[in-house]
């Protein structure tokens, strides 16, 4: 298992955010995490990168491990950078192509130019962008397409060598042919590392997922594998969900 | 009767638009009237780099360059010292401070503002020349130094609010996006937010500096009004500010002292000028 949570709770001030979220993640698998406006979808992500304490009166209790280490015993940074991040909406630096991918290893200590440029090459390959930006990667971030732009981003967070990556909503702002090529991704990076996505579109989920987790007013509904889910859900509100009956 | 009204009203306002623009105009073509005048009896050269400043000795000096140097080592001392701190001081509210210690540091900064320059003057002049005079066994804490600090302490409300600002408006998802690659918060406030927020800080500062360039009475007070080329930063100087406000009262209407006085006022008006504009452009730059 590559995270295992226990009886999670969250609070933001009063307002319960998680309520007793108890489930395993496995390594080299795609997690699909479904679920209406304000589930705790986003909530449950941003934990395991304990992005959620950056808000204010941010509170939880219960056991989150990453192979088996109590994430909040572990030095946030390094958390971070074990568990990375790519949003919803594309954010590149005001930065190059390269600078963007290079600037998570420099942050890191990565100082020789050489190496810096390896790494490049081999974030953006993972991300399949190497092809479209090899020729220019001293041009804006700003200049590729909202498509590239997010691949970017993918490539970014690969280039620090994180273990897990959680993606939320990575494809909320694209088309249909950049949301394919970015779903191929995912479905490749699922060989090398452990990845947790948070989507609005159920059908994004059913088409990467290998297992998938149906969210309700802050608790984890019902958890498995992602064609018996879509197929067979075992809970009534989960067949609503899907079938789009309310949400 | 309604469209009559709309008429008037937006008459009105487009008047009061035109009306600040015309006067800034009027008095920029009073001052350059006045100041062009100087020309008649030095030239241009002369007076900009002219060495000693005797206004009233016969035959009468008019080289200004004293001046602008002792405006601009004054200036050049503040900025070095309200940007440091004052930069510092916005990072600290904008990103570090806890809510409750942010508001009360906000309103301190506000406070500070609201000092008058002419208290900040002698409160320095009683509390900081002594000081200088001993820690630098000085024969005068009346220095430029003095000055310095003194300004930086007017300046830095100024450079606080604005780059607090700056900061402020840097969008939230930068700073995860930061957090999420492993940056340390560090990290994240040197690499990420101050770089993103830079041009509003440059503006902050530049706004600090034409708030000091053309401060007059604390400086007056306190930085002992010596007309004389300054060697070093412990030295007494006179900004050209001060030489404005000390000699106006004594110079007859007409004569070539007088028209001195508004060439030297011109050129602090066209260096504040160039300074907002700089600021102005700055902040424009932020936005789009």
């Amino acid at each position: 298992m590559k995270f295992s949570l226990r009886d999670l709770n969250v609070w933001f001030g009063s307002v319960h955010a998680l309520t007793d979220v108890t489930m395993d993640i496995p390594a080299n698998e795609i997690l699909g995490v479904i679920g209406p406006a304000n589930s705790g979808k986003s909530t449950f992500l941003r934990t395991l990168n304990r992005l959620n304490e950056l808000k204010p009166n941010f509170r939880m209790t219960g056991d989150v491990r990453l192979s088996g280490a109590d994430i909040n015993k572990t030095d946030v940074d390094l958390l971070r950078k074990k568990v990375g991040m790519v949003f919803a909406l594309p954010l590149p630096l005001p930065l190059s192509v390269f600078d963007n991918v290079a600037y998570g290893p420099k942050m890191h200590g990565v100082r020789t130019k050489k190496r810096q440029k390896e790494i490049v090459e081999r974030a953006l390959k993972e991300a399949y962008l190497w092809d479209e930006v090899k020729d220019r990667l001293d041009t804006p971030a700003s200049k590729l397409s909202g498509g590239q732009q997010q691949r970017l981003c993918m490539a970014r967070t690969l280039a620090v060598e994180p273990e897990v990556i959680l993606f939320d909503e990575p494809c909320s702002g694209l088309d249909p042919i950049s949301t394919a090529k970015i779903e191929d991704t995912m479905l490749r990076l699922k060989a090398n590392y452990t990845l947790v996505l948070v989507t609005n579109n159920v059908h994004q989920a059913s088409r990467v997922a290998d297992k998938t987790a149906f969210f309700l007013s802050g608790r984890l509904i019902e958890l498995d594998d992602t064609d018996k889910i879509f197929t067979a859900p075992s809970d009534k509100r989960t067949e609503d969900y899907i079938g789009g009956r309310f949400g | 009767m309604r469209r009559l009204k709309e008429f008037v009203l937006q008459k009105i306002v487009l008047l009061c638009g035109v009306a600040s623009i015309l006067f800034v105009a009027l008095i920029f073509l009073f001052l350059v009237k006045e100041g062009l005048n100087v020309f008649k009896a030095v030239s241009p050269s002369h007076f900009l780099l002219g060495r000693s400043w005797y206004p009233i000795s016969e035959p009468a000096q008019f080289g200004i360059l004293p001046l602008i140097l002792g405006s601009l080592l004054v200036t050049a001392g503040a900025t070095v010292i309200s940007v440091a701190i004052g930069v510092a001081c916005a990072v600290y509210i904008a990103e570090v401070a806890r809510p409750a210690v942010r508001e009360t540091l906000k309103v301190g900064i506000e406070l500070l503002a609201a000092i008058p320059s002419i208290v900040l003057g002698f409160i320095g002049m009683v509390t900081l020349v002594p000081w200088v005079k001993k820690i630098f066994h000085l024969p005068t804490g009346l220095t430029a130094l003095s000055g310095s600090i003194m300004l930086a302490f007017m300046a830095m409300p100024t450079i606080v609010s604005i780059a607090e600002d700056a900061l402020h408006a840097v969008p939230r998802s930068y700073k995860e996006g930061a957090y999420a690659l492993g940056a340390t918060r560090w990290q994240t406030i040197h690499r990420v937010i101050l770089r993103a927020a830079s041009p509003g800080i440059a503006a902050a500062v530049m706004l600090g500096i034409g708030r000091v360039i053309g401060e007059t009475m604390a400086v007056m007070m306190i930085t002992g009004n010596a007309a004389v080329i300054p060697h070093g930063i412990l030295q007494p100087v006179r900004t050209l500010t001060a030489t404005i406000a000390g000699e106006m009262g004594e110079a007859a209407v007409g004569s070539e002292h007088y028209y001195a006085l508004f060439a030297i006022g011109t050129l602090l008006f066209v260096i504040s000028f160039g300074i907002n504009v700089t600021a102005d452009l700055l902040l424009h730059k932020r936005r789009s």
